[in-house]
């Protein structure tokens, strides 16, 4: 079986992460970028799936900048076989539309059995990519998983809806995406480490997939990022001293805000 | 060099990640976010209750790879110098007992067995060593020993092939939680290495509490009441005292960067709390007071790091002198203990306080600066190197 993880390099969500107002992206040198966790945790479903099986590989997939090969590294650190890396000036500011596009592209014919991505990423947060990139494949789909299993030709797992959770299959070939709950990401190991410099990495170019250049990147995207505000200052919070009616006044409070 | 959004650490302004391979800073990268997931959400915890899951520890670090990782062969990593000594910076600046116990596994139970001991005791123990499944110790301090081991009184007697040892080890870290134990002791024929399963008759570990010092590691007394060992327990390379000498060599190299860990967690924390913390209306930091305390410390850690690095590149070449490790060990700890304490006064009473590392790492970095040569000794040791007089006696 042959399994394609898709990852993604963000700025770290430790980091002091701010957009770009000339740009209105993502300000990339304001924080150390890293391999989104959620990715982590897919390749982690991943490599789990590997383990359980028999004759299961797992390609690491990105597109993104040159530094974003680190976020193939560590993939392939943490035991995936081989990697693609999508990389082209022209995608720069891409759109969810544009990107599942390209790795559609880059996925399509070589046989892959199921994909697995995060749900969102932690700068973009569409949360569209999964489900695009599933109708272009014209693979099955199943998303906001936390856990994943193959067994007999059908993914399956528990699929997180809004008050609980609901057991969900789809026969293979499938996309899937996974949640935060799904199991932790391993840390590399040394040997790992070691390792991954005598696996296979591809680089590929947009021309290389046979896509057109002149559709690529920001200026061609779908969607547009019109302005972008800073969050205001955190302002001081309400006190609510407790005089007997606390409870009455903070359940208002909530609810004047919508929240319950 | 710097990120955009915040001011650049000490070690960014140095450009230290400039002179570190690929491979090297990707090792580094784990063990940081091992420490951060595992290890330092506990460490006041640990520290407050004198305890922690070393066993759990020893395995998790085991599987990364961090067990004795600079040796060849026998399940270890057989990585780098300069990638040994980052691991051990970055363990140490989530606490120093955690290194401790990484080192006194690596660099002195296994590197004594793998540098001194015979095919079948390397077969036995390494394997498991490098795991985390067998926990090592090392037994050289006595109670009335410690600067100067040749004067030990444990001894180990002939009886037909087997030995039998008698004696008392003091402040061995691991001790009480591990499965081997190799203790140094001396026979009609000089100082010699012993690898004892601790399960033997007559072997015994008991903790010693009422530390204020590494109190998030294991330290105990080793008791040996005529334990009985038969031949092939004697490490058969090591021939005089010159062989513990070789594993604590390799144990201080690990210091010269771990120590530094220590100081960059002191550092970053007074740096962000300075940044933070308002004072007659302004932020800390802004005081030049403040700055100058920061700018000296950002100094002597940047230096400490340049000597470390250059410290691990003459051990990769297999040219590193003991008294030049002598330089990095009394250097880097005395440095670092300084810049604990110093971000000690920056935090004011939260300097204090377990929520924050600080007071932590400064009281740990007192067991650091006695324990593998104190500072003494290692200013003895670099005083010889220059003068050719030894002035030990
Ligand atoms: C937390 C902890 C863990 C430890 N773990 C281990 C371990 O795993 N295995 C192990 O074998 N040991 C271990 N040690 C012991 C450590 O190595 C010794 O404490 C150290 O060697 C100093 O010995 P001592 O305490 O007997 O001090 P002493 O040798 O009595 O020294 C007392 C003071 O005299 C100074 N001094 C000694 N000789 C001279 C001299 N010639 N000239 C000038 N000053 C001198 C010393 O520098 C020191 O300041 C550990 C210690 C600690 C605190």
């Amino acid at each position: 079986m042959k399994i394609a993880v898709l990852v993604k390099q963000v700025p770290d969500t430790y980091g002091d992460r701010r957009m770009d107002p000339a740009t209105r992206t993502v300000d990339r040198g304001s924080a150390d970028p890293v391999i989104d966790e959620i990715n982590e945790r897919a390749v982690e479903a991943a490599l789990q799936i590997k383990e359980a099986g028999d004759g299961v590989t797992v390609t690491a997939v990105t597109m993104g900048p040159v530094r974003a090969v680190e976020a193939l590294r560590k993939a392939l650190a943490m035991g995936a076989d081989s990697a693609v890396h999508i990389c082209d000036d022209t995608l720069a500011g891409s759109d969810a539309m544009q990107t599942s596009e390209v790795l559609a592209a880059a996925l399509a014919g070589r046989d892959f059995d199921l994909v697995i991505a995060g749900n969102e990423s932690t700068d973009g947060r569409t949360a569209a990519v999964p489900a695009m990139l599933a109708e272009r494949l014209g693979m099955a789909q199943l998303t906001f998983l936390r856990t994943v299993t193959v067994s007999g030709g059908s993914v399956s797992g528990e699929r997180m809806t809004g008050n609980g959770y609901v057991e969900a299959q789809a026969p293979l070939p499938a996309v899937v995406s996974v949640t935060e709950q799904s199991a932790e990401p391993r840390f590399p190991k040394f040997r790992g480490i070691m390792a991954a410099k005598k696996k296979p990495l591809q680089t590929l170019t947009l021309a290389e997939l046979g896509l057109p250049g002149g559709e690529a990147g920001g200026e061609n995207s779908w969607s547009r990022v019109l302005d972008v505000t800073a969050r205001p200052a955190r302002t001081a919070g309400t006190v609510v001293t407790d005089d007997g009616t606390a409870g009455t006044q903070v359940a208002e409070y909530l609810a004047a805000a919508k929240l319950i | 060099m710097a990120r955009t959004g915040t001011p650049p650490t000490a070690l960014e302004l140095f450009g230290i990640d400039g002179l570190l391979s690929d491979d090297e800073l990707a090792i580094r990268q784990t063990v940081r976010e091992y420490c951060d997931g595992k290890i330092r959400p506990h460490l006041a915890d640990w520290f407050e209750a004198g305890s922690l899951p070393a066993r759990e520890l020893a395995r998790e670090l085991g599987s990364l790879g961090a067990l004795g990782m600079h040796l060849e062969g026998y399940g270890c990593a057989g990585m780098s110098a300069t990638a040994y000594g980052l691991a051990c910076l970055e363990l140490e600046a989530a606490d120093s007992g955690i290194r401790s116990l990484v080192s006194v596994q690596g660099s002195l139970a296994m590197y004594a067995i793998w540098a001194y001991g015979s095919e079948e005791q390397k077969q036995e123990w390494l394997p498991r060593m490098a795991s985390g499944e067998a926990i090592g110790c090392f037994g050289l301090t006595e109670p009335d020993h410690g600067s100067n081991p040749s004067g030990m009184r444990t001894y180990a007697k002939q009886d037909g092939d087997d030995w039998i040892l008698n004696g008392t080890k003091m402040w061995i870290t691991n001790g009480s939680i591990a499965q081997v134990a190799v203790v140094w002791a001396a026979t009609d024929d000089g100082v010699r290495g012993f690898v004892v399963p601790t399960d033997t008759p007559g072997f015994s570990a008991p903790e010693i509490k009422k530390k204020l010092s590494l109190r998030a590691s294991v330290t105990s007394e080793l008791v040996l009441d005529s334990v009985r060992l038969p031949a092939s327990a004697m490490l058969p390379e090591a021939t005089s005292l010159r062989a513990p000498l070789g594993c604590l060599n390799e144990a201080r190299f690990g210091i010269v960067f771990g120590a530094l860990g220590a100081a960059r967690e002191c550092l970053e924390t007074a740096t962000a709390y300075a940044r933070e913390r308002e004072v007659f209306d302004k932020p800390l930091a802004g005081f030049q007071l403040t700055q100058e305390k920061l700018a000296n410390m950002a100094l002597e850690l940047g230096k400490g790091m340049l000597l470390a690095l250059h410290l691990a590149r003459l051990k990769e070449q297999h040219a590193l002198a003991p008294e030049q490790v002598s330089l990095g060990k009394l250097n880097n700890v005395r440095e670092a203990i300084r810049i604990a304490r110093e971000c000690r006064t920056i935090l004011g009473a939260n300097g204090i306080s377990l929520e924050y590392p600080v007071i932590r790492h400064a009281n740990n970095l007192e067991s650091v600066l006695t324990y593998e040569g104190t500072s003494e000794v290692h200013t003895l040791v670099i005083g010889q190197a220059l003068t050719g007089l030894p002035a030990f006696r």
